[in-house]
């Protein structure tokens, strides 16, 4: 029998970004507020000091902040008829883990959405006609405008102190920012970070051919900043231990040095960790849910009441434990009925390599987001009709690390080992920059997630399934990239070019490292039969259920998922806070 | 000319003298080391390798990045000892994998799918490399000839040889990677001595602090490494 605790008003599953916005909106409220985190407790002191992080081998290759695979994954197969095989250890992907989430070892790429990518199936169908949607092809509106979330995206800016080079301020264009991002109410609270080598030749560049350089916005501090919950963040020393690591410097937007601390302050809210979610617990109705079942740090089971459930557990975790607790339809993509699960999409890329014998780049002096991009391929620029693909892609030249584990480039066909490994590595180490493309994944009728028939995790229960592979129309798009990107890298004239794009007939790949922008499952929209949430991000079966997180996502953006992710959640704490808890039950009649 | 077996040690006598006096000990804050700093390959008692298999991973190691001019050896900067401590290790034990059944052949895309662990996978490859060396050598790994090595190492690298219940380049690519963990790793892990791969290459270690570097462009950065305790080359 489980041991049963005090109840309370909200409980949130997971203390990644999503439940550290939520549960700061909530306690705003005045409500009893208690967060489950399966993982570990963190801060930045003393987890992330100096000089502790400064260790490649330890966060960088053996991935010591990420989710372990022996208590937490899942499964992958590219087809139907296959049978899944786990992902027994990281790659593709890197989950997070403990309290903070993956938000603690990102890189801070802090993008907005394209308006039209909100709109996507709209947009596609009024500007080039219904019929250039391939027929597998399942992309749809996320029910919610780029409008709406404006205010949104203006405060987390602000939360994250964001720094950056706006483009576009209510319509009105700035030289040297993106014109074709959507209009911002304000420009980014923080000038863009300093520029390194591979910036200004990236730039030169990009405007000798015509196109729109800027700096990519980042959520690695330029300048001391305190943010709306007056939590203060210093000038990020481009330390070049920023993705996989936790900041050592109080300098990259994370839920500990943006939010937490504050957070920490209400007494109305409290957290536990190393608190694992079985389920979420449902009334004899099936209509409305009682709380959720964990396991506590010793072992034990607990059931915690509450009259509001929060998930927040990223991605595709979110959409397991819907699946676990019973919550909406499962999907099946044979007959397609169903909803949990439909429309998992990922995010394609590509890059090159530009080797120089001359020049010294010094690739430790990076930082996460240190990087210059040009926004001319985005999907509100590229004419779908008469490049027979739809999507987009960011091109970014970024130098974040020079780990030398990782960070070892070589031109195509260096021997990769012997006196002839060793002389390559000490005579271009250094002399190397990249051009990358960063781009949109549509989504399919054959690309979903559900539980596994073979696979268990230690409490016995099932591991969440993942089919998935590219299909031809995100590989023309990546092909377009690698035209555009190689004509760039070429007018750079290189010594060594490498380049690495997915051809036709490539399947996924679980091994290289891509991106953790895992999407879909559990995605938000207007119709029940087509969508598991309503645009407020509650769940359309059961009300007192809300899930947060690009889960919510119906088909990949072409950019970084967080500032999305961060803005819906308060889109969802705004509808709970003025709607919800004022008459609770159904934000949007089915 | 063909090397003869013992080598490979004579080459990492050799590099050992040529190492001496780069260690300055810095005011660093100490992390508890993982192997002492001033250990030294020929008095190192490897804690999970056999003789026979210590051998085999000298041997190897000294292959996969021989000692010359350009920069330091595998030997020469304890990688082999790396190795070892790996073993016991988390890495070592796959203690952060899901090693459940059913296991299953996948294609190559859908990741590790073996039931072995990293340790395993040396123990099992190189016991199936060395009889098969003996096989056709009648000699052991380690006393082949360099050229001899370096063919083999090709072979288990392009999966050419069949062991029973082990794959050539699962072992090769665990052993690979490896080397250059150990190598470029921070010297805490027990390689990397007196950070001379890095010196070699130009990365400035645990520094992890450069705003004021950040627009001085196109001059090679001019400090030394640091390392987690403190150490300076
Ligand atoms: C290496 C890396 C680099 C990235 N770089 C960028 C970038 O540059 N730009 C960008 O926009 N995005 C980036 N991302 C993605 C970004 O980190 C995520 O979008 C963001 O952190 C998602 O927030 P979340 O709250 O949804 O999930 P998370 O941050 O993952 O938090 C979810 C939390 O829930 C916990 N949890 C899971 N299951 C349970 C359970 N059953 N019970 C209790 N707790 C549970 C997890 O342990 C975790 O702490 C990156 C991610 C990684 C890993
Ligand atoms: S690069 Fe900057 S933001 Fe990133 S971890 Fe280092 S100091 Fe922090």
């Amino acid at each position: 029998m489980a041991r049963q605790e005090k109840p309370v008003d909200v409980v949130l599953v997971g203390l990644g970004w999503t439940n550290s916005i939520m549960g700061m909106e909530l306690a705003q409220e005045g409500l009893s507020v208690l967060a489950l985190e399966r993982g570990e407790d963190r801060d930045t002191v003393p987890d992330f000091a100096y000089p502790k992080m400064a260790d490649e081998l330890t966060y960088g290759v053996r991935y010591k902040l990420m989710a372990k695979p022996a208590k937490s994954t899942i499964t992958v197969r590219h087809s139907l008829v296959e049978t899944a095989v786990p992902y027994r250890h990281l790659g593709s992907f890197l989950p997070g883990d403990g309290v903070g989430g993956a938000g603690t070892h990102w890189n801070g790429h802090t993008w907005r959405p394209m308006p039209e990518e909100l709109e996507l199936r709209s947009y596609v169908e009024n500007t080039f006609g219904k019929d250039i949607i391939p027929k597998d092809m399942t992309i749809q509106d996320y029910g919610v405008s780029y409008a709406e979330l404006e205010p949104h995206f203006d405060f987390f800016d602000k939360v994250l102190g964001v720094s950056g080079q706006a483009g576009n301020v209510n319509g009105k264009i700035h030289e040297g920012g993106n014109p074709f991002e959507g209009p911002r109410s304000n420009e980014y609270p923080l000038p863009p970070l300093k520029r390194t080598l591979n910036d200004d030749l990236f730039t030169q560049i990009a405007k000798a051919n015509g196109l729109h350089p800027f700096p990519l916005p980042s959520s690695n501090a330029s300048a001391a900043y305190t943010n709306p919950y007056g939590m203060q963040l210093g000038p990020c020393n481009f330390c070049g231990f920023c993705e996989r690591f936790g900041c050592l410097n109080f300098s990259k937007a994370s839920p500990q040095t943006c939010i937490l601390g504050a957070l920490k302050q209400h007494k109305n809210f409290s957290y536990r960790a190393n608190s694992e979610v079985l389920k979420v617990e449902l009334a004899d109705d099936k209509k409305t849910a009682k709380g959720v079942t964990y396991i506590d740090e010793q072992g034990e089971e607990v059931f915690q009441p509450a009259k509001l459930v929060i998930v927040g557990t990223f991605a595709y975790n979110n959409v397991r434990l819907l699946l676990l607790s019973g919550i909406g339809q499962p999907y099946d993509p044979v007959s397609n009925t169903g909803t949990v699960g439909r429309n998992y999409a990922y995010q394609t890329m590509g890059g090159a390599t530009l080797f120089f014998k001359d020049k010294f780049f010094n690739p430790f002096i990076g930082a996460g987001s240190n990087a210059t991009t040009v926004d001319d391929y985005a999907i509100n620029q590229i004419d779908f009709a008469k490049e027979g693909f739809i999507g987009g892609s960011y091109l970014l030249a970024a130098q974040t690390n020079g780990q030398p584990i990782r960070s070892m480039p070589l031109p195509t066909g260096s021997p990769s080992w012997g006196a002839g490994w060793k002389k390559a590595t000490k005579e271009y180490y250094g002399h190397s920059m990249s051009i990358s493309s960063h781009g949109s994944n549509m989504s399919y009728r054959d690309c979903y997630l559900s539980l596994d028939p073979n696979y268990k995790d230690d409490h016995g229960l099932p591991l969440l399934r993942l089919t998935f592979d590219w299909k031809d129309n995100d590989i023309r798009m990546t092909q377009f990239m690698k035209g555009k990107v190689e004509a760039l890298a070429k007018g750079l004239a290189p010594d060594h070019l490498n380049t690495s794009f997915k051809d036709f007939g490539a399947k996924y790949d679980v091994r290289p490292y891509q991106t953790t922008h895992n999407v879909g499952g559990a995605i938000m929209g207007t119709d029940p039969k087509t969508s598991v949430l309503n645009r407020y991000l509650q769940s359309w079966d059961v009300h007192n259920v809300f899930v947060l997180g690009s889960s919510a996502f119906p088909q990949n953006l072409q950019y970084n998922p967080t500032m999305l992710v961060g803005a819906l959640a308060y889109w969802s704490a705004k509808a709970i806070r003025e709607q919800y808890l004022k008459k609770p039950g159904p934000l949007v009649q089915a | 000319m063909e090397s003869r077996p013992d080598d490979s040690r004579r080459r990492f006598m050799k590099g050992a003298l040529w190492m001496i006096s780069a260690t300055t000990l810095g005011t660093g804050v100490m992390l508890s080391p993982t192997a002492s700093a001033a250990s030294s390959l020929q008095d190192y008692k490897p804690v999970f390798f056999t003789p026979d298999e210590w051998a085999f991973v000298l041997a190897a190691c000294d292959r996969l990045i021989p000692a010359d001019d350009t920069g330091p050896s595998a030997l020469e900067a304890n990688v082999p000892i790396f190795i070892d401590l790996q073993m016991q290790g988390d890495f070592g034990q796959a203690r952060d994998w899901y090693m459940k059944g059913p296991f299953f052949e996948a294609p190559a895309e859908l990741g590790y799918q073996s039931p072995l662990t990293p340790a395993q996978t040396y123990q099992k490859g190189i016991a199936a490399t060395n009889t098969y060396c003996r096989q056709t050598f009648s000699k052991s790994f380690a006393e082949l000839s360099a050229e001899q090595q370096d063919q083999l190492l090709t072979l288990l690298q392009k999966d050419a040889l069949k062991f029973d219940g082990v794959s050539a380049k699962q072992f090769f690519d665990f052993l690979l990677q490896n080397t250059k963990e150990g190598y470029f790793a921070d010297p805490i892990h027990g390689g990397n001595k007196n950070m001379e791969p890095w010196k070699m290459i130009g990365f400035p270690g645990a520094r992890a602090s450069y705003l004021e570097w950040v627009d001085l462009h196109n001059v090679k950065y001019p400090m030394g490494p640091v390392s987690l305790n403190g150490d300076r080359g």
